[in-house]
């Protein structure tokens, strides 16, 4: 694996192998050790044409932990925003030596073309590019899934997940609906139909438009964000009908399965998609996959840019 | 291929290797077990098991890996990282005595000082070793050998074990050059 660009070109043994290293990872940043020399003199570069908070940080935090050097990179206060292109960009960080790039971009395809084409020779990791892929949010979400319901189990066979809110603007849905589903899960998108994209019959999963006939049988309920800043339309009436129809509420939670967690990417609109006594109950592991995001980011780094070298060196 | 140790050979040398750490440690009160995965772990818990035959009690073990500490990880494909396990006792002022099962370039050796080093500070560190095959790239040395075994740099050396491999055996395979 050179690219982590969409959770479609990985395999499922690959991807349980990322979730097994994240495993091991973890064990050890929870213990004694909380900093490993394994990356250390490698470059990895933080590109992030677009806003994030736990995404970039996470990255961060990750590669500081492997010992890697990290430059971050944001379209405000750069040349991004004097209308340099990608390529140059690109190009700059080339000459600069980055080892990889973590790239955010609003562009859908962004990272691809950065990996396809010959302007840097580094490692491409995409997060999150537009409305197509978020790959490494999906793996933190099916390592948190596993590890709280897998009962030792490596993949994610006999679960079912709901996944609610705004599937159309999301790319979390789109990786997460591939990596679930090729672990084994059973997927189901709940949504307004005008938030539900075309072409969706092709995915790996069902889609209901009634929350409350399909929160009782599901093991994870995962909220989506309403992504208000990519709506150019009217997909609902109001945010109060929205909340009452699609929203997590703690007496929707009461019919959930006694085992059965809440999950959501982040950043949260308290009270409209999930209430406040949602986020902070105890079956809600929002917090845990900011934790796992870490391990899991600290993993794909170990995989992608361990044995590069020799890599590059017989081309 | 040519069997260098039978099931009976590796068990009077691991027999051997335990008497002499208590020997050199002056029983087991100090001593915490760590075996590199895969193979040295196994080792180290026949060792545990064999030293608290001997002393009537409990010796520490567990497993260190090192792969996150290799010098060779831009090199190779990236390889599975094994569980790390660190007895409760904690290696602080103890005398640990690390387990491999061949000793080679003495690279592993040097990765498992790294991870140590990240993890406390024991009063020793020790090495016992199934077999020492020799071509020491670095200015390491075992202190337990269960055999020395003079092979040509083109050889390779097998290591079996029944926890794994359903059968004890150490091999030398390729042609002496």
């Amino acid at each position: 694996m050179r690219h982590l660009l969409s959770i479609a070109d990985i395999s499922k043994a690959e991807a349980i192998s990322i979730l097994d290293t994240a495993h091991e990872l973890a064990r050890v940043s929870d213990g004694a050790v909380k900093k490993l020399p394994t990356l250390r003199g490698r470059t990895i570069v933080n590109l992030f044409a677009e806003d994030s908070t736990r995404t970039r940080i996470s990255f961060e935090a990750a590669a500081k932990r492997l010992s890697a050097d990290v430059i971050n990179f944001s379209a405000k206060g750069s040349s991004v925003s004097k209308g340099e292109s990608l390529k140059d960009t690109a190009m700059t960080l080339q000459a600069m030596g980055a080892d990889a790039v973590v790239i955010r971009h609003s562009a859908s395809g962004s990272a691809q073309r950065l990996a396809d084409s010959q302007w840097m020779s580094g490692s491409v990791i995409n997060a999150g590019d537009g409305t197509h892929e978020h790959p490494s949010q999906a793996l933190l979400d099916a390592f948190t899934i596993r590890k709280h319901l897998s009962l030792g189990r490596s993949d994610l066979e006999g679960l079912s997940v709901a996944i609610v809110g705004d599937v159309l603007h999301s790319r979390v849905v789109r990786s997460n609906v591939l990596l679930l589903s090729k672990l084994g899960a059973k997927v189901t998108l709940v949504a307004p139909p005008t938030l539900v994209p075309v072409g969706v019959d092709s995915w790996p999963c069902t889609v209901s438009y009634d929350f409350d006939a399909v929160i009782p049988f599901v093991d994870v309920v995962m909220m989506l964000r309403v992504q208000q800043e990519r709506m150019t339309d009217f997909y609902f009436p109001n945010a109060r009908e929205y909340s009452r129809y699609f929203g997590l509420n703690i007496d929707r939670m009461k019919s959930m399965k006694p085992e059965s967690i809440v999950m959501h990417p982040g950043p949260m609109n308290r009270g409209l998609e999930i209430s406040a006594e949602v986020a902070d109950s105890a079956r809600s592991v929002i917090t845990e996959q900011v934790t796992n995001g870490v391990s899991v980011r600290m993993a794909i780094l170990y995989v992608l840019l361990t044995g590069g070298a020799l890599e590059t060196g017989s081309n | 291929m040519s069997v260098a140790l039978s099931a009976a050979d590796i068990k009077r040398a691991l027999t051997r290797i335990s008497h002499e750490i208590l020997e050199k440690n002056q029983g087991a009160s100090t001593i915490v077990l760590l075996g590199i995965p895969t193979r040295g772990a196994h080792l180290a818990q026949r060792i545990a098991a064999i030293i608290s035959e001997i002393e009537g009690s409990e010796v520490p073990h567990g497993t260190l890996d090192i792969t996150l500490f290799r010098d060779d990880l831009r090199l190779r494909a990236p390889k599975a990282i094994m569980p790390t396990t660190i007895p409760q006792s904690g290696i602080e002022g103890r005398d640990v005595i690390l387990v491999d099962d061949v000793l080679f370039s003495g690279r592993t050796i040097r990765s498992a000082l790294d991870a140590l080093g990240e993890i406390g500070r024991p009063r020793t560190v020790q090495l016992a070793t199934l077999v020492d095959r020799g071509h020491r790239e670095l200015p390491i040395k075992a202190d337990f050998v269960g055999k020395n075994l003079p092979t040509s740099k083109t050889q390779s050396v097998r290591v079996l074990l029944g926890e794994i491999d359903g059968r004890d055996e150490v091999s030398i395979e390729g042609v002496e050059q």
